[in-house]
């Protein structure tokens, strides 16, 4: 399964980003294989509908669950309809890997 | 020029039976004609006829505007009426819906999640594994405050007026408080002088 964390940076190092439509990066790890891929999101700057892009662009890398700091209001009907599921964390101290880390433990 | 997109509809729970044949009288042996009812469709019949709600409190609850479903539900009733008169066997399926996911929260590492598959019921934390989940209703958030932890701007783009952006408020259903317009998110990328 695929999991697309929102992150502050290009390393697994970076820092959480607490926004879901408008975060800098998408690190995207393969719970099956441990492969991580890192995305610069495009819809960073977007001024309108960065959200829903947002989704399309995780949704067309087949991933199914979303893990950030807080979702906006546009985007639980899209994922719920696409069965993705999303998590919440408010800490915007937490790093990616600790996240990665957590999801490798409850393996 | 195309459409606009149809809203995604809310539907609270998918329905306990997935259609209704008919029986006796002058219905023929064989495969009977049938009549496909949206699942929004039965949505509004559940909330109008079942609940008893006004069309303007259903309205609210499939995220529609009122005349739309006002219009969906002359469409539900279309649809029974002809399954009854002609005898037809009536399917619910199809439409543009989402089922609406519960949130739980974890006790052992704070996270919030949500289960979008309806027939399963989480067990322990999706992300470290945690038994202690309890479900988290979002009205009743005791924390709002963490929701301020990032600094997006709005902005008006007639006079410039700025404010910062409120979380799950979108930006254009604010109001500029100098001449009216509705807010944008602020870009940001540095200005640049044209």
């Amino acid at each position: 399964m695929k999991v697309a964390i929102t992150s502050t940076g290009e390393s697994l190092e970076s820092r959480l980003d607490q926004r879901f439509g408008r975060c800098a990066f998408f690190v995207i790890y393969d719970t099956e294989t441990g492969g991580v891929e890192i995305l610069p999101n495009p819809n960073k700057d977007a001024v309108e509908g960065a959200g829903p892009a947002s989704v399309r662009l995780v949704a067309s890398k087949d991933v199914k669950k979303i893990i950030s700091g807080e979702f906006g209001v546009n985007i639980k009907p899209l994922l719920d309809s696409l069965k993705i599921q999303m998590v919440a964390i408010r800490e915007p101290e937490r790093t990616v890997k600790s996240v990665i880390d957590m999801l490798k433990n409850n393996q | 020029m195309s459409p606009r997109p149809k809203r995604l509809r809310r539907v609270s729970n998918p329905p306990v039976i997935s259609g209704f044949k008919p029986y006796g009288g002058l219905a023929k042996a064989g495969k009977p004609q049938s009549v496909f009812l949206h699942l929004e469709e039965y949505e509004v019949l559940r909330l109008c006829d079942y609940e008893n709600f006004n069309h303007h409190e259903a309205a609210r609850v499939m995220n529609v505007s009122r005349p739309t479903l006002t219009r969906i539900y002359s469409k539900a009733r279309a649809k029974i009426a002809d399954a009854l008169v002609t005898g037809k066997q009536i399917i619910i399926e199809g439409g543009k819906v989402y089922f609406d996911s519960e949130w739980y929260k974890c006790n052992g590492c704070g996270c919030l999640f949500n289960q979008p598959e309806k027939s399963v019921t989480p067990e322990k934390c999706t992300l470290c594994g945690d038994n202690s989940i309890v479900t988290y209703d979002p009205v009743d958030d005791p924390a709002p405050d963490a929701r301020r932890s990032f600094s997006d701007i709005c902005v008006c783009p007639a006079c410039g007026y700025e404010k910062r952006h409120e979380h799950s408020r979108r930006c254009r259903d604010e109001r500029c408080l100098v001449c009216g317009s509705r807010l944008m998110r602020k870009n940001n990328l540095p200005a640049t002088d044209i």
